[in-house]
């Protein structure tokens, strides 16, 4: 049941676009663009973009990810008009619920009156991206040049042409800060492609929960590119939860690069139930001796949703640790994607890596592939991995029947069940139950199950 | 409350139940005892509604419904109960949450008003003492960790709480220790009145020494070799099943 690549038969290796047309009659209009620099790096990235193409599925990266009718859509970029009449009612539908502090963003763009940023922390800063380009040009450079560069992949150099708002958080060493981001999608005139960027430094010993949520006003058509740049110093850790709830008709092709330093720790949970096509892509490189990453994420797809869920860590120095570790529930022609890979470089002795892949298959036309991958070149390393793709328990959903609980009821239980076990993992009590939500406003909305 | 005519079942082309009937009414105790593999489950796991059975023949009345054109979770609304002898482990759903959608379920479909958690909580822990379950126990997942005793002492729990019109406890004795078995017992006792029925399932006239049933029926090879009383119990326990399969099959 393998999706069929129309590429296939094609030589080339990527797909048309005119994303450069577009490029070059925006390129003057872009936040920043007197900043010769940020021009430089744009036409740089549209170059390289024009080079890599949107890659096919004889990409080995993006081999269970047709992209072809990304294409065949013209997204236009957002209008600032249309998003600013969107406020009132994202306001409504998504109130500021914790004390944290919270950027929010739409259609891509910060929107100013709906964020809050009381007090920030000394030693803390967070600006919004185009408000960067416009006062802060010295410190966006260094901060962009600090954290990971991203040549070599089409997505991310489309994101750093068209790149227009976003923020920068920086964490001095020893500081502490829990924020929110809120993106949602508007409706405009057509369909709207936006390309946020975040980079994140944070410094060595502080400690960052990041919040980040993705949604829509109803089911709009879009596609958002977000990349996100993390670095961290030693000993730092950072908490990193998404929920992942884009409409279904929209494209997210999400793109994370952490770099870790030596005792640094990085956490990364990803609730998705939403979008007809979402990726989401996280490479991290364990740069100091004891770095550890933990990888997380739940899905729950239906209808035509793919969700691809591509994963690369390095083990680049001694005594690291990482976790990958993906469940998925699949109904209906879903297609979920695990592949992920683990590299143990020469010399990162003592290393620990496990993957770990499970799917729940709700009917016989979902499916999911699971391509768990460990690449090592030390000897002294504990490294494991698995998948495993099952169905509902049959007796287990009798027993539930046979105590009056309906069949849609006993199921959603079983895959709750399932997913909770997962969240199980999250550490961060409030994090987890935010995280859960996103399992229940699915199962409820999926399942159509009143409240038990 | 249950006519059972003719009843034929086969599982994976292999016949169990062969022109099986019993007629159970409100207020009756019927104890069906036989040897291992007879078909005693197998008529449990019929009349509660579990996929996999190939009814042949025959047909089952239940309080004037034909029962087999009910869902299973329509017959436990309907108030038909089935403890089961193997209960199911069901890890991450926790006792509480599932036992509480199950009542509620119940009670909505009755027509009565669901319970809030301050209410459920409150009818739990009455049920809960009286059968000795520890609310430890309630608070881990469903029948996760449970000794055999403590699940079989669940299902009891499931029925207090379910107050159903027919119950089906499949060897709910089995591997009760004498005192749960008693507690047990007691708990289905209070469960008998004029307008409701059950059916015993054991190996064991023990049971029935606290249970004490209106009839007794010894299912051989999947059909009712005799009926009669509750002395019938006493002889089985005396003889053994070989006088009544008429071949070498012993009692468990
Ligand atoms: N799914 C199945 N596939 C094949 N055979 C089955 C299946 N289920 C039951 N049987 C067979 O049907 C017969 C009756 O089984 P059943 O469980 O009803 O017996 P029982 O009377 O309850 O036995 P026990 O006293 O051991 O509980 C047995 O021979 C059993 O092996
Ligand atoms: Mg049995």
């Amino acid at each position: 049941m393998g999706a069929v690549s129309p590429q296939a038969a094609r030589p080339s290796r990527s797909i048309e676009l005119p994303y450069a047309a577009q490029f070059a009659a925006a390129r003057e209009e872009l936040p920043g663009h007197d900043l010769s620099w940020v021009t430089s790096e744009r036409d740089a990235a549209i170059a390289r973009f024009s080079e890599l193409g949107l890659p096919s599925q004889r990409v080995e990266d993006w081999k269970y990810s047709n992209l072809t009718p990304l294409a065949k859509t013209d997204f236009t970029a957002p209008d600032r008009k249309a998003a600013e009449a969107a406020r009132a009612e994202v306001a409504e539908r998504f109130p500021k619920e914790s004390a944290a502090g919270r950027l929010v963003f739409i259609n891509g763009m910060l929107d100013g009156p709906l964020s809050a940023l009381e007090e920030l922390p000394a030693g803390v800063r967070v600006l919004g991206l185009a408000d960067a380009m416009a006062d802060e040009g010295d410190l966006l450079k260094s901060q962009l040049e600090a954290v990971p560069a991203l040549n070599g992949h089409a997505l991310a150099a489309l994101n750093a042409a068209f790149m227009a708002d976003g923020c920068l958080i920086i964490l001095e060493p020893d500081t502490e800060l829990a924020l929110e981001l809120l993106f949602v999608a508007a409706p405009d005139v057509g369909a709207v492609a936006y390309h946020p960027r975040i980079s994140i430094a944070a410094g060595a010993g502080s400690t960052l929960a990041l919040g980040e949520q993705h949604t829509a006003l109803g089911e709009l058509e879009y596609w958002s590119n977000p990349v996100t740049a993390i670095s961290l110093g030693e000993t730092a850790q950072m908490r990193h939860y998404k929920l992942q709830e884009e409409s279904r008709r929209a494209w997210q092709t999400a793109l994370t690069k952490t770099r870790i330093a030596a005792g640094a720790a990085y956490e990364n949970f990803v609730v998705a139930t939403g979008g007809r096509y979402a990726r989401n892509e996280i490479k991290v490189v364990l740069e100091g001796a004891g770095a550890s990453c933990e990888l997380g994420g739940g899905f729950l797809l239906a209808g035509e949703q793919h969700v691809d869920n591509r994963l690369r860590v390095d083990h680049a120095a001694p005594d690291g640790t990482s976790r990958q570790t993906y469940k998925g529930v699949l109904d209906e022609r879903a297609h979920g994607v695990f592949q992920g890979k683990t590299v143990v470089h020469r010399g990162a002795q003592k290393s620990d890596g496990n993957q770990l892949s499970r799917a729940l298959l709700l009917s016989p036309n979902a499916i999911m592939d699971a391509k768990p991958e460990l690449e090592i070149y030390a000897d002294d390393v504990k490294c494991s991995h698995g998948a495993t793709v099952g169905e509902l328990d049959g007796e287990q959903m009798f027993y539930l029947r046979a105590r009056g609980i309906d069949e849609a009821s006993a199921r959603s239980l079983l895959i709750a069940a399932f997913m909770d076990e997962h969240l199980q993992s999250v550490a961060d009590q409030a994090a987890r139950e935010w995280l859960q939500g996103a399992v229940s406003r699915w199962l409820a909305q999926h399942l159509s199950v009143g409240e038990a | 409350m249950l006519e059972i005519k003719g009843l034929s079942v086969s599982v994976a082309g292999k016949e169990i139940l062969k022109d099986f009937s019993l007629s159970v009414a409100a207020g009756e105790v019927h104890a069906i005892m036989g040897p291992n593999g007879s078909g005693k489950s197998t008529l449990s796991y019929v009349l509660a509604g579990r996929e996999g059975y190939d009814i042949t023949a025959g047909s089952v009345l239940y309080r004037g419904q034909d029962l087999f054109a009910l869902e299973p979770e329509m017959r436990a609304r309907e108030g038909l109960f089935l403890a089961f002898q193997y209960p199911v482990e069901i890890p991450g759903v926790g006792s509480a949450t599932f036992l509480k959608t199950a009542v509620n379920a119940i009670r909505k479909h009755r027509g009565e008003k669901e319970y809030d958690a301050m209410e459920f909580l409150k009818v739990m822990r009455e049920k809960r003492d009286a059968l000795g379950i520890s609310e430890e126990m309630m608070r881990r997942t469903l029948n996760v960790g449970f000794s055999g005793g403590e699940k079989k002492r669940n299902e009891i729990l499931q029925m207090a709480l379910l107050e159903p019109y027919l119950a089906v406890l499949d060897e709910t004795d089995s591997g009760l220790d004498i005192d749960a078995l008693k507690v047990a017992a007691d708990g289905i006792n209070a469960l008998r009145s004029p307008e409701r029925a059950m059916i015993v399932i054991t190996h064991y006239q023990r049971l029935l020494e606290y249970v004490v049933p209106d009839y007794v029926h010894v299912l051989a090879d999947g059909r009712v070799v005799r009926s009669g009383g509750k002395e019938l119990a006493l002889e089985l326990e005396e003889k053994g099943y070989s006088g009544f399969t008429g071949n070498a099959e012993a009692a468990a």
